[in-house]
């Protein structure tokens, strides 16, 4: 799982069926102290999280055991909206 | 499957209802011998893990069969704490690196896996 910031969303009318009604959202990996990292991903959210805000997001064939997400082609989805992190 | 750190955790109200009474941990993987490597990940717990021990865990699919029958989406997990590592070094390259201390005392809490 990564933690990563919301930075914008993406639309396709073309698409998978079984993709349609699931919101596509851009995110931004980011380190546990909030600087962000490399790198994007598309991932499909399954909380209703918005712009801006810092989720968890899980990857691989474990994103499709995300709700709503069973036998879907996805290889990330949004799984939780961050509330606080603790470093030692 | 791979050593690392416990360095944090994290709280999250809103998340996957399979996801409830989960830890999720933030691991610092490191080497063998116990030097930092790489970027921290974030980690569901089914060990009990507490703060600055050291633990092993694994990732992809598999990171979700400690919790099954409940399919947990996960792709990281801690699934074990590290007692002690052996590890053969190479003569040539100098007496081995001492112990490490563990930061913070545990509080280990009981969990079926």
């Amino acid at each position: 799982m990564i933690l990563a910031r919301i930075v914008g969303s993406v639309v396709a009318t073309r698409k998978d069926p079984r993709l349609e009604g699931k919101k596509l959202l851009i995110l931004k990996s980011i380190a546990p102290d909030g600087k962000d990292d490399a790198g994007y991903v598309i991932s499909v959210d399954t909380v209703g999280a918005g712009y801006r805000e810092r989720v968890i997001a899980v990857s691989g064939s474990s994103a499709r055991m995300a709700e709503g997400c069973k036998d879907l082609p996805v290889d990330s989805a949004i799984i939780g909206i961050v509330d606080d992190v603790r470093l030692d | 499957m791979y050593l690392g750190r416990v360095a944090g955790c994290v709280w999250a109200s809103v998340k996957d209802p399979r996801l409830e009474s989960q830890r999720l941990l933030i691991i610092q993987p490191i080497t063998p011998d116990f030097k930092d490597k790489g970027k921290q990940v974030l980690c569901t717990d089914c060990t009990g893990a507490g703060a600055g021990e050291f633990v092993y865990w694994t990732r992809g699919k598999e990171a979700s069969f400690p919790f099954l029958p409940t399919e947990v989406p996960t792709d990281m997990t801690v699934v074990g704490i590290v007692d002690s590592v052996n590890l053969k070094k190479d003569p040539a390259a100098g007496p081995p690196a001492a112990p490490p201390t563990r930061v913070v005392e545990t509080n280990r809490r009981e969990r079926k896996c």
